[in-house]
């Protein structure tokens, strides 16, 4: 007994280099496909992760654009406006506020940064109120300032890296030739804090003459708080611009829904171009096998018999292109998250395009149905086919 | 009197072709019996495929009836659906053609195989080994169309009209593609397999000295027996 996966599998072996091209095209459909739901999911996780590192919900700053507000907020920034400190302390008799905290952001051009100099950011925080908002910040080496006036610096993981930096190690801030002591070098995040040198907020104001300046602050609200009500009240700070975590995860996913349009756009032509592909892969397949077809039914085989032999001819390619795009979108992760990188207008850190088993599965669903639909009219075609049309084209 | 095999009363069938209506079987009315050797001779155009066809339940016929088996397959008011021929088909009959039309990815064994994928008769021999010995294959069983000659994969062909061990054996030019020294030796297996195994045989050929091993020798000329 020879089973009809066997006829199919071996069928398609016939025209080993066209098989090969239709499951090519189908994986790279399959790839796209995984990926952009790797994405789908990956995104928001990402960015929840990084809302959730800030150990705030809302964050004061001075008026300006909301946009730049959100990537100063998330990545830091450069385009700078300043707060009094004192905004700070009317915060903080607000009954819905458990804890705040100041931060000034200054940055200077260092020109032994890379190979054509770069920015060097510089975040002074409140050694009192930082640390205790920031509690999943872990050591690698050293602890927090020994004095909250301190020139001293605790470094991201990835900034002591770029830097070369361990405790007890001198970092000069470029322009100002002030040399700081390194008293900490923060574990691996996931977040822009890696990439952050923190010093003592009073530090940062007398290095910069910044005294009584601020360019942000970081509010944790009470667990049974209304926010919105909270925010309302906020608003009424003159020169006060408030930036929620909910609107900021808002506006970037507004931003973001561009790209994933885009993306999603990708998928479908591929798609298309890929179902276009089986179609005619297995159209020809079954007109070079015109004759062939007949004589099976003359053996005794019923038109459904051929209907699911052309179908599953249609399905094996499928799934090895499906297996072999669910394949490439683990592999090649990296690359498309370059990829969609690029594509972005706000990335946040951590790993964008998250592929799990249960995504696999859909995305192997979602090319058999594919090919399942592809199959349809080859299929039907094939189990059209009357012997006696064969036969008599061999007559000819 | 032997049982018969195949009635044919009044058979007709007729083509347009454009204002023109062909007429390729012309009033044919035949008996075959039951484990006979009937082979079909005549020029081409003289309706012998066609003939075949229809006995063969590939074709419907224009007008006429025809019984298979004691069953009445044509004559009863409409013609038959593909599929009602197919389970006609695959029950009585076993096809042989000019062209082997062996799935050439298929093993011969496979391909022997083959009709089994699609049905199989309650009384089809279940020993394979037997038919490949008896057809002389066995030792080619696990080589590829590709490695046989001519009258090699014509023999897996018959192999595989064999397996569901059919009643009638239609062959339709199945020396057509060979030369005369193989044309011998499917001429000498189809008289042997009517002689040792009872089975009825028609043949359509232009091949006078393969239509002689027959029982029986039918001409046909302008769709009509001639003799």
């Amino acid at each position: 007994m020879i089973s009809l996966y066997k006829v199919s599998y071996k069928n398609l072996l016939r025209k080993k280099t066209r098989s090969i091209l239709t499951i090519i095209g189908i994986a790279l459909s399959a790839w796209v496909l995984a990926s952009l739901m790797g994405f789908n999911q990956g995104y928001e996780a990402a960015l929840n992760r990084d809302i959730d590192n800030m150990g705030f919900q809302v964050t004061l700053m001075a008026k300006g654009c909301p946009y730049e507000a959100a990537t100063l907020m998330l990545k830091g920034g450069t385009g700078l406006r300043y707060l009094k400190q004192s905004v700070a302390d009317s915060v903080l008799s607000e009954e819905e506020v458990e804890k705040i905290t100041p931060m000034l952001m200054q940055a200077v051009f260092d020109p032994n940064k890379g190979e054509s100099g770069g920015m060097s950011a510089y975040l002074g925080v409140d050694p009192a109120t930082f640390p205790s908002m920031k509690t999943f910040l872990e050591f690698k080496q050293g602890k927090w300032f020994t004095d909250s006036k301190a020139f001293e610096a605790v470094m991201g993981y990835e900034a002591a890296e770029l830097e070369q930096r361990e405790v007890g190690d001198k970092l000069l801030i470029p322009e100002k030739d002030i040399e700081l002591t390194v008293v900490g070098v923060l574990k691996r995040t996931g977040t822009q804090d890696d990439g952050t040198i923190f010093l003592p907020i009073s530090a940062v104001q007398k290095i910069f003459g910044k005294e009584g300046e601020i360019t942000s602050v970081g509010i944790k609200v009470k667990k049974e708080a209304n926010i919105a009500k909270f925010e309302e009240r906020l608003y009424n700070i003159p020169d006060v611009q408030v930036v929620s975590l909910a609107q900021v995860k808002q506006t970037i996913m507004n931003l973001v829904s561009t790209a994933k349009v885009m993306v999603f756009s990708i998928a479908v032509i591929a798609i298309l171009i890929a179902m276009v592909g089986v179609i005619n892969t297995i159209l020809m397949s079954v007109f070079e096998r015109f004759q062939e077809i007949g004589i099976l039914k003359s053996i005794g085989a019923m038109p459904a018999d051929i209907f699911k032999l052309i179908w599953m001819e249609t399905l094996i390619l499928c799934f090895f292109g499906g297996v072999t795009g669910s394949a490439m979108a683990f592999g090649l992760s990296k690359l498309t998250e370059v990829l969609i990188r690029k594509l972005l207008p706000y990335a946040p850190t951590g790993s964008l395009v998250q592929l799990d088993a249960k995504l696999v599965i859909t995305t192997l669903i979602a090319v058999l149905i594919i090919g399942l639909v592809s199959g349809i009219y080859p299929a039907w075609r094939a189990a059209s086919v009357r012997p006696l049309e064969s036969i008599r084209s061999e007559a000819n | 009197m032997n049982e018969v095999a195949i009635t044919a009363q009044n058979l007709r069938k007729t083509y347009r072709r454009g204002s023109e209506e062909i007429c390729a079987v012309n009033d044919i009315s035949l008996d075959i019996e039951k484990g006979e050797y009937v082979s079909f001779i005549g020029p081409s155009g003289s309706g012998k495929t066609t003939l075949i066809n229809i006995l063969g339940c590939l074709d419907n016929p224009s007008s006429g009836k025809l019984s298979v088996a004691r069953k009445t397959v044509f004559g009863n008011g409409k013609p038959l659906s593909e599929k009602e021929l197919t389970v006609i088909r695959r029950e009585l009959f076993g096809y042989i053609f000019q062209k082997f039309y062996l799935i050439p990815t298929l093993t011969v064994l496979e391909n022997v195989l083959l009709p089994r994928t699609f049905y199989k008769k309650p009384s089809a021999n279940e020993n394979v080994s037997e038919l490949l010995n008896m057809l002389g294959i066995e030792k080619r069983k696990h080589h590829l169309p590709g490695q046989l000659s001519g009258g090699e994969m014509q023999r897996v062909a018959v192999a595989r009209a064999l397996i569901n061990k059919p009643e009638i054996l239609l062959a339709d030019e199945p020396t057509g593609n060979l030369d005369s020294a193989r044309s011998q030796e499917i001429g000498k297996l189809l008289n042997e397999l009517n002689q040792k195994e009872s089975l009825t045989v028609i043949l359509v050929t232009h091949n006078p000295e393969l239509a002689k091993t027959a029982d029986r020798i039918i001409e046909l000329r302008d769709g009509k027996i001639f003799s």
